[in-house]
């Protein structure tokens, strides 16, 4: 395949050096010599091709800046990464970092996509105790060998219906983190119905993070976040979380939404939120059989790409008129980021993090709880089937086929295993929807850098 | 250079010898929880 991508976006002609990460701005010129250069043409023959449309002086002096930047590994640059992963991944210890515990299987609303079915999972209605959490914590930081940083996230179903235990468990990891030279990050995801003043004040102070659930316009939420009667919780919800990302000085929490085959206009759902004043925003794409009358469909993606070119485009003028917001998934860390280990290893899921029912049974992820194939263990007897670890472990962008000519492998590291997992039966596998649109974004969050950096 | 802006020099190469000390955020754990993004995350160990 090509090491590089190339491709044209709002009058920009960028270049990703796939496998260093660098990326260029270049000329038309340029763009026209790079292809035969990756061919193997002489400077002569790149000249021949290309001569009745560019000078030959604009010719020579690209090949000749091409020429440089690949002498010093930032164009044409091999992947040199496959036998360092398998190395990597076969090596390192297995340790337990973050969790996401299922405080709740139950919610105050019956969101029409949820894929945790109303908050039940497949299951029964339940709350977890404060014991089974404890233990959950205890785990952890058992099973975290050398790290520092630990995670856990209160999910749902709705985990404000078990908010004592929340409140409890934080205390808990508070009194332990001190003995264990450990540090706990609690992250909080909510529907917003049972939000108050206790709970924003609490979160405000413990909490590293908080996810407010709210998909954009009112008509677009309530249709798909009704209460199980059928009203709408736009209402209900708004103010409060208006209030509570001011509290947090507008940082450290996201409004996440998801839009569906119902609003592929998703864009005017996403400066609705910003017109609200929200700063920090995630709306993403809903992840559903093609049964489903509210899934993305393959007839949909020229249209949704189309909304995300336009979404970066309304970023950059509000960004540039002192208005901008951040857009979760158009971020995109150009000089930092993360390592080449974590950029080939994926999310961690049924490795460095696991996702806890209530009663204390131990998944892959979040995603997975009530498929009982994937029944790992649980807080009293750790994890009883390591062999599912293992083959989460050994799964990374190399063993997934569809990645070795995705020009994006390194921005998502393989996708979601969940999401391939319910599309292919296969966590090698990918989901091809998921992989379109990523690339769409990767590409529309590298144009708003180029944009940004005139 | 005439004919190219390059946008950014860090290079993912220089990574393999220092990176892996798996101290950054979960990808799960940030705001997503049906996709995987990691292109984004801040490195814990710059």
């Amino acid at each position: 395949m090509s090491l590089i991508h190339r491709y044209q976006s709002n009058g920009y002609n960028i270049v990703l050096d796939i496998n260093s990460g660098c990326i260029h701005l270049v000329d038309l010129v340029t763009y026209e010599v790079l292809p035969f250069m990756e061919e193997g043409l002489s400077e002569q023959e790149i000249v021949d091709r290309l001569k009745d449309q560019y000078p030959e002086a604009d010719i020579r002096t690209s090949v000749s800046e091409c020429g440089k930047l690949k002498e010093q590994g930032m164009l044409f640059t091999r992947d040199v990464y496959e036998n360092i992963i398998e190395e990597f991944t076969e090596n390192r210890q297995t340790v337990v970092k973050a969790l996401c515990l299922h405080i709740a299987h139950d919610c105050n609303l019956a969101c029409r996509y949820c894929f945790a079915e109303e908050g039940e999972y497949h299951g029964r209605r339940a709350l977890m105790s404060f014991e089974v959490g404890k233990k959950a914590l205890d785990f952890l930081i058992a099973n975290s060998g050398s790290r520092k940083n630990l995670e856990v996230d209160f999910f749902g179903g709705e985990p404000l219906m078990n908010w004592q235990v929340v409140k409890d468990l934080v205390a808990y990891g508070r009194e332990q983190e001190k003995l264990h030279n450990k540090k706990f990050r609690f992250t909080l995801t909510t529907n917003g119905v049972l939000l108050n003043d206790e709970v924003m004040e609490f979160c405000n102070k413990e909490m590293g993070n908080v996810v407010l659930s709210v998909d954009g316009r009112k008509e677009v939420h309530d249709y798909m976040r009704p209460f199980r009667k059928g009203a709408g919780s736009y209402d209900l919800i708004i103010p409060k979380f208006r209030k509570f990302a001011e509290s947090r000085n507008q940082d450290k929490y996201y409004v996440r939404g998801t839009f569906t085959h119902h609003n592929l206009d998703f864009s005017k759902d996403v400066l609705h939120l910003a017109d609200l004043g929200f700063k920090q925003i995630s709306v993403e794409p809903v992840v559903a059989a093609d049964t489903e009358e509210y899934a993305i469909r393959e007839e949909d993606i020229p249209k949704i790409k189309e909304e995300y070119d336009a979404l970066a485009k309304e970023m950059i003028a509000r960004e540039k008129a002192g208005k901008g917001f951040n857009f979760f998934h158009f971020m995109i860390d150009l000089t930092g980021g993360p390592c080449v280990y974590k950029r080939l290893s994926g999310c961690g899921s049924g490795t460095e993090y696991l996702a806890v029912t209530p009663w204390g049974d131990f998944y892959p992820c979040h995603q997975f709880v009530g498929e009982e194939q994937f029944l790992m263990g649980n807080v009293d007897k750790g994890i009883t089937r390591p062999e599912i670890r293992d083959q989460f472990g050994k799964c990374n962008v190399y063993t997934k086929e569809a990645c070795k000519d995705c020009f994006a492998r390194f921005y998502c590291s393989g996708g979601c295993a969940a999401n391939a997992y319910h599309f292919q039966k296969d966590i090698n596998g990918n989901y091809g929807i998921g992989c379109e649109l990523q690339r769409k974004r990767v590409e529309c969050a590298i144009m708003i850098k180029a944009a940004l950096a005139e | 250079m005439e004919h190219i802006k390059t946008l950014n020099t860090k290079n993912l190469q220089n990574t393999v010898k220092k990176g892996g000390c798996g101290e950054c955020q979960t990808s799960c754990q940030s705001a997503c929880k049906t996709s995987c993004t990691v292109g984004n995350q801040s490195c814990e160990n710059k």
